[in-house]
């Protein structure tokens, strides 16, 4: 048992962490794109900038799309309120709402990420800084998932944590998806012809998966090879059915807890089957886009659910 | 104004040591003014890891601050100690005593012992708690009473902070980091612990839960106007030390005649609020209406006797600065004892001779408002200008009720590290104080607050003032 407010802080707090996380890595693989691919290197920082989502809130500010503008306003622009550095604040505020929840740890793990990258992030960040940056993101946040599996009890903080984890990175992988989903449909790359080497690692990079997809698959890149490794591999971290997984498994473990079913679990359950009773095959016959439409208003029902069954409002 | 050089409480002479920091003394000659100053910084990236921070009143968007922390222990022997405890524990005892009398039958006024018109027209004096028997019997669950020390046996109360002290984190995370950063001190000098604090807290909270309860175990919580508030940090602190809940107005309200938090399960009934929010915020129904921090209806609860409040609504009248000067014919009047702490000498401003002895001697004193905290409204008479002065007198003359004033002690001093090494500051001593039906713990030490300025005799941290460690010895 606890505050419905913490609850909420708990959830958010992870969902927060986990944007950031996922922005960074957005970035990253955007600037690769354009170190690799010099012709399409705008294009890639708009598409990069949809999937994240903060497209009109960068094309209120500036009329381009350039390395410089975009590195800086997903990164720390403070007319971003989505930026790493205000997502981190978020979260770490959050912590700071939380602590008696937290174990001294995970505390300290989350100040020091937030503490380091208000220095780190206080003036703008040139491409030259930029790796090292972005290694600092990584490692920062990393400190504080380690602390988390480490020193937390495995009680419902645990779950309400791994519940905003999932909850966020489940939508994430598929709006990276939904951006890039007419790469991947078969009129635009029919049957034989391999995409584009760049696209398809773009994608596979904002999951940080290009290396396990081609241990696994031997090379061999097809859109929908990587639309299943994304969708519906189990293995894979980020995938959307690894996601539900852990989803799923945390719901039930807080239904033990506390002796309720609760009616987040029926949603989460019918967003489970979706993806178990269903191949690649019947997803893209259906359409990729409406798959991942529904998918994502369906993990954000999800998360309405969770809200108000936890109370974590008034 | 005073000429003598202050009583230092380590150094008497250049050489000539006081017992209690003569161990530590002899550590630190031995010891590397460059390893100690980096050991300085060292504590401060310390703090702000941990987040011992606190916001500014006035300042929310302002960067979270840091109470600077002197790495320079403020020593005091066991048997200095003992004294002060049983000073403290009597005081703490009348005070207690006061707050039942002077919300029941009031014999303190009976016996003229005080003035009526103190109380009649005092704003601390709680009206709502006539009769009110708070869950029992305690008013002061938690005290801070500030000490201040001008000879090796000189102490004086400053005040007694009976509404809600803070500091008391400050206190302990001071103890955790000089055993992070000196272990080998402790090892070499018997320093008595303050570590068991929060489980007292629960403790003490506990023994003064309501009778009747659907818990099994008590159920405390820690109610905090929030995130923004100065001592957030404190409150989160207590919480997690004790493994209560921290709450908001917003996560409670009345059910079934109980305060109740909401959980991820449903409202669950709370039976001891340690609420770290004023009196006036505590229930809009009752006081100040457009309280958005408190608990409608929460008063009705406690008068029905199920809810502990801690500390009691009302306690505000027994470190009232109006009554202060009265403490000594409190303790007398309760005790059947002479206080064995003194009381500051005072001038009652509302009184005339008073008034035109302090007109004259403005600058000599240190005059307060009377319902003033935090060193904010005061005038420290000798480090005053002449403007300062005559703009004082003209609010002095105007509500001469609103002030009282005290002398320009000569505070003891502490040395704290600089970087030309050790140097004398003034210090104050603010000993933390739990109160349970049966029972009176005082930690040993307490928060010694140091102001960092060569001279100030202003220690309050939002003005410049810093703190240190302070060990009693277990001699």
């Amino acid at each position: 048992m606890m505050l419905g407010k913490t609850a909420g802080g708990l959830f958010w707090m992870f969902r927060y962490l986990e944007r950031a996380e996922n922005t960074a890595r957005l970035l990253e693989a955007g600037w690769r794109m354009a170190l690799t691919q010099s012709s399409h290197g705008s294009n890639e920082w708009q598409s990069i900038m949809t999937t994240a989502g903060m497209n009109l809130a960068y094309e209120a500010k500036y009329d381009a799309y350039t390395a410089g503008h975009v590195i800086n306003f997903l990164l720390r622009d403070s007319d971003n309120p989505s930026s790493v550095m205000a997502t981190i604040a978020q979260a770490r505020s959050n912590a700071r709402g939380v602590r008696t929840a937290l174990s001294s740890e995970v505390w300290e793990a989350t100040n020091e990420c937030w503490m380091t990258l208000q220095e780190e992030l206080a003036r703008p960040v040139s491409e030259r800084n930029l790796h090292n940056v972005l290694a600092t993101i990584r490692y920062r946040t990393s400190v504080v998932r380690g602390a988390l599996h480490g020193t937390m009890l495995r009680n419902d903080i645990f779950s309400f944590a791994n519940l905003g984890t999932f909850i966020e990175r489940a939508d994430n992988t598929a709006r990276i998806l939904d951006v890039k989903y007419y790469l991947l449909l078969p009129s635009a790359a029919f049957v034989g012809t391999r995409i584009d080497n760049a696209q398809w690692e773009v994608i596979l990079r904002s999951v940080s998966a290009e290396r396990s997809f081609r241990w696994l698959h031997a090379g061999e890149t097809t859109p929908l090879g990587i639309a299943e490794f994304l969708i519906l591999d189990p293995r894979m971290p980020r995938s959307l059915a690894f996601c539900y997984e852990e989803i799923g498994e945390n719901l039930a473990q807080l239904e033990q807890e506390y002796g309720t079913r609760q009616t987040s679990q029926p949603q989460s359950d019918y967003m489970c089957a979706c993806l178990r009773d269903r191949t690649i095959d019947m997803i893209f016959q259906d359409g990729l886009h409406e798959f991942l439409r529904d998918f994502i208003s369906g993990t954000n029902h999800l998360s309405e659910l969770i809200e108000q069954d936890f109370r974590f409002y008034e | 104004m005073t000429t003598d050089p202050p009583f230092d409480e380590m150094l008497t002479g250049p050489d000539t040591v006081r017992d209690p920091y003569a161990a530590y003394h002899d550590w630190f000659r031995e010891d590397d003014l460059k390893r100690l100053l980096r050991k300085s910084r060292d504590a401060e990236a310390f703090f702000r890891r941990i987040g011992i921070t606190f916001n500014v009143y006035g300042q929310e968007d302002a960067d979270e601050r840091l109470i600077p922390f002197d790495i320079v222990p403020r020593i005091i022997s066991g048997r200095e100690w003992a004294r002060l405890e049983r000073g403290i524990e009597q005081r703490v005892r009348a005070i207690n005593a006061f707050l039942h009398d002077i919300y029941h039958r009031q014999e303190i006024l009976r016996a003229g012992r005080i003035p009526r018109e103190i109380i009649a027209g005092n704003e601390s004096f709680t009206p709502e708690m006539i009769g009110a028997d708070p869950p029992g019997g305690v008013y002061t669950h938690i005290c801070g009473v500030d000490l201040v020390r001008t000879g090796p046996d000189e102490f004086f109360v400053l005040e007694d902070n009976v509404r809600t002290p803070s500091g008391v984190s400050y206190m302990l995370e001071n103890r955790e980091t000089m055993l992070q950063m000196f272990p080998e001190l402790f090892t070499r000098m018997k320093v008595r612990p303050v570590s068991s604090y929060p489980q007292l807290l629960r403790r003490s909270l506990s023994d003064c839960a309501p009778a009747e309860s659907p818990n099994v175990k008590p159920v405390i919580a820690v109610l905090t106007p929030g995130i923004h508030n100065s001592a957030y940090f404190e409150h989160a602190f207590l919480a997690d030390q004790m493994g209560a809940e921290l709450v908001e107005s917003h996560d409670l309200r009345i059910e079934d005649g109980r305060v109740a938090m909401r959980t991820t399960q449903g409202y669950q009934p709370i039976d001891v609020l340690y609420r770290r929010v004023d009196d006036a915020y505590l229930d809009p129904l009752t006081f100040n209406p457009e309280s958005l921090l408190g608990v409608p209806g929460i008063m009705d609860v406690y008068h029905a006797g199920n809810i502990t409040l801690a500390n009691a609504p009302g306690t505000g009248i027994a470190d009232d600065k109006a009554l202060y000067s009265y403490m000594p014919d409190i303790i007398e009047f309760y005790t059947g004892e002479q206080a064995i702490l003194k009381n500051v000498p005072t001038w009652r401003c509302s009184e005339a001779d008073s008034l035109a002895y302090v007109l004259e001697h403005l600058d000599e004193l240190v005059v307060k408002e009377v319902h003033g905290s935090g060193g904010y409204g005061m005038l420290v008479g000798p480090a005053a200008s002449k403007r300062e002065l005559a703009a004082f007198e003209k609010k002095l003359r105007a509500r001469p009720a609103n002030y009282i004033a005290q002398p320009t002690l000569a505070l003891s001093t502490v040395p704290i590290l600089t970087k030309a090494g050790l140097a004398p500051r003034h210090v104050d001593l603010r000993p933390f104080v739990l109160v349970s039906p049966n029972r009176i713990d005082i930690t040993p030490g307490g928060l010694t607050r140091v102001a960092l300025k060569k001279g100030s005799l202003v220690v309050n941290s939002s003005q410049g003032g810093g703190t240190k460690d302070t060990w009693v010895l277990g001699d």
